[in-house]
């Protein structure tokens, strides 16, 4: 007995109360790596308050700052991860981060077809929607009808690109600044650009008042 | 072979065993170069433990959304952005 009362019955590990099958299998994996001393169970812990401790924040600071920002914005657009170093944001292992810039007339939304490739370091963990599979199948295939699901109606006049993220790129779109936002300080705008804005299936938010 | 953008080029219509990071649904597509990335290590033989040498030249490539989708409902203009690397992409005709 090595917890501390008596009794005749079995517990469940704590892990595996109505576990669904992929998250058996990858704990199977962690339980592999780690018992081959490829990796720590502290190197995994690490790893994941990492990626849960990044949020969309950051990536809204890069875009607030590319609205008031000419000579920023230029440089977002040039190397996304210099310009996430110049803000003191971490923009994390992928080596590359690319910024799309959305316009009167080009609109860009991002999907990975293959997998959930999204720039975690910038926004956080992807939303659950992200990895699915309808979005990432109708997402390239019927992307209008996609946006309009999430509220988006675009111009007729807009074009579309969709980015499908299937290698070693992370892609961050900098949405069109609001009309009526011109009074408003760099924190102020920020706080408008939304994760879903920069994954390029909304608008980011209206000025309130 | 290396791309320039602008390039026009066909994504190479061959199975793969194993992992690979070109989606099915644009092999032996007509696409064309829009920007040149960087080289990365080869996704294909990272997968099974080894180093991915030599790296592999990566590549933004377009598509024509209604070239790519029969009934595509949008404008024809749309555009599909995809990274390819370059051992999957060849000259178009």
């Amino acid at each position: 007995m090595t917890h501390g009362h008596n009794h005749d019955h079995d517990h469940d590990p704590v892990t595996t109360a109505g576990e669904p099958v992929t998250a058996a299998r990858v704990r199977a994996l962690e339980e592999l790596l780690v018992e081959r001393g490829i990796v720590t169970r502290d190197e995994l812990r690490e790893r994941i308050d990492w990626l849960v401790s990044r949020s969309p924040a950051d990536g809204a600071r890069l875009v607030a700052r590319a609205w008031i920002d000419d000579d920023f914005r230029q440089r977002l657009l040039t190397d996304a991860r210099e310009a996430a170093l110049e803000l003191g944001l971490d923009p994390g292992p992928s080596p590359v981060v690319v910024a799309l810039e959305n316009t009167e007339t080009v609109h860009h939304m991002v999907v990975c077809t293959l997998c959930s490739c999204y720039p975690r370091a910038l926004l956080g963990p992807p939303p659950d929607w992200y990895k699915s599979l309808p979005y990432r199948s109708r997402a390239v295939s019927d992307p209008r009808s996609v946006l309009r699901e999430f509220g988006l109606a675009l111009a007729d006049d807009t074009d579309l690109r969709v980015v499908d993220s299937t290698a070693d790129m992370r892609y961050l779109v900098v949405p069109r600044r609001p009309v009526g936002t011109d009074s408003l300080d760099e924190d102020a705008l920020a706080a408008l650009v939304t994760r879903d804005s920069m994954i390029g299936v909304a608008e980011p938010l209206e000025p309130s008042g | 072979m290396s791309f320039a953008p602008g390039d026009a080029v066909l994504v190479c219509d061959r199975p793969h065993p194993g992992h690979h990071r070109t989606p099915r649904y644009l092999k032996g597509r007509r696409g064309t170069v829009e920007r040149v990335h960087e080289q990365f290590l080869d996704p294909e033989t990272r997968a099974y433990g080894a180093d991915g040498e030599p790296p592999r030249r990566l590549y933004l490539v377009a598509f024509e959304m209604p070239e790519l989708f029969s009934g595509y409902e949008g404008r024809p203009d749309d555009r599909l952005l995809v990274d390819v690397f370059e051992h999957w992409l060849e000259d178009a005709p």
